[in-house]
């Protein structure tokens, strides 16, 4: 599959927890995650939103994020990636899930992205 | 014209205020954030510190992009991205052989407010880096405009960041990324711009 989803929280818990939730219905889609910081503390780190960049199979991405830093850390992760990654100012937990359930399904880009758009929350 | 010894004692000077000011810092962040301001420049100034001990031969655009680096991985905070930021582009606009500070500070404000959306009056950092950059400008940076600046974070409400979450209730607090900054410009004046 061409598109992947990242997810990434100031809790290395929660990133993972939101994961195994969208998982349940996505069995196929390739899905990464960057959680707190790099000593495990809470926060978010920018290598760690590059290493699930480059794990994730898909060169095509839709990242998902909790608060502020997070997305600052996704910009500049973004800017050194060769991939093409999509970023949402949405709620994380039903973005994601969002996400997870079309991708799943085959839906386009697209049509993704017009079921998101309600869920922007920031 | 700023040197590479100079940015090097500037830099290493911030990191001293901050190191002693991290309880203080810690504490601004409590009641409007997450209390760990002093702790994450702590930990991103150790690494600048670190970072800039064998760079005294280099160029100012290797240190600035060096400061850069290790606090946009070691911070773990919203001011991570931002202070690294703000260097990489002061190491950008370095390497057009600009080294005066007015471009630098100029570039690296117009970083800071591209990477986290905020403009003057948000109670956040860039309510320091504008007027100070502006005095630099005009060749009048003096305590007083950086205190000043400081001060004015007080009665503004959060629109950027963990303490626009609480409204109106950030109002009667100093911006602990505007107090931070103030140390990088106390640090800047001390070593730099005293002539
Ligand atoms: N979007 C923004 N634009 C400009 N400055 C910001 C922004 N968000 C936060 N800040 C500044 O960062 C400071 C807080 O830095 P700190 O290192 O404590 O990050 P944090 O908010 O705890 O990060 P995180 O949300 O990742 O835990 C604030 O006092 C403010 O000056
Ligand atoms: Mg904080």
């Amino acid at each position: 599959m061409n598109l992947g989803i990242v997810v990434v929280s100031h809790v290395p818990e929660v990133a993972a927890g939101v994961v195994t939730l969208i998982k349940q219905v996505a069995a196929n889609v390739p899905i990464t995650y960057a959680g707190g910081t790099d000593d495990q503390l809470i926060g978010t780190s920018m290598a760690k939103i590059s290493t699930a960049f480059e794990d994730n199979s898909a060169d095509e991405l839709l990242a998902f994020y909790d608060l502020g830093s997070a997305k600052m850390n996704l910009e500049m992760a973004i800017e050194m990636s060769d991939k093409t990654v999509h970023l949402y100012d949405t709620a994380l937990v039903e973005s994601a899930y969002t996400a997870a359930s079309l991708l799943q399904a085959g839906v386009p880009l697209a049509a993704v992205e017009a079921q998101l758009a309600p869920l922007k929350i920031k | 014209m700023l040197t590479t010894t100079q940015t090097i004692a500037w830099l290493n000077n911030f990191a001293d205020k901050i190191e002693t000011n991290k309880a203080y810092l810690n504490d601004l962040d409590t009641p409007i954030g997450d209390g760990d301001h002093g702790s994450n420049m702590v930990r991103g100034l150790t690494a600048v510190k670190a970072t800039l001990a064998d760079k005294s031969d280099a160029d100012l655009t290797t240190v600035f992009k060096a400061a850069a680096l290790a606090l946009i991985s070691k911070v773990g905070g919203a001011a991570g991205p931002l202070y690294g930021t703000a260097f990489l582009e002061m190491a950008k606009a370095s390497k057009n052989g600009d080294a005066d500070l007015d471009p630098l500070l100029t570039a690296a404000l117009a970083g800071l407010k591209k990477r986290g959306g905020a403009v003057a009056g948000d109670k956040t950092l860039i309510d320091v880096w504008t007027p100070v950059t502006a005095a630099v400008q005009a060749d009048q940076l003096t305590p007083a405009v950086i205190s000043e600046a400081v001060e004015r974070t007080k009665p503004m409400v959060a629109k950027k960041g963990r303490a626009s979450y609480l409204g109106d209730r950030s109002i009667g607090h100093l911006d602990p990324g505007a107090v931070s900054s103030g140390y990088l410009f106390t640090a800047l004046l001390e070593t730099v711009a005293q002539s």
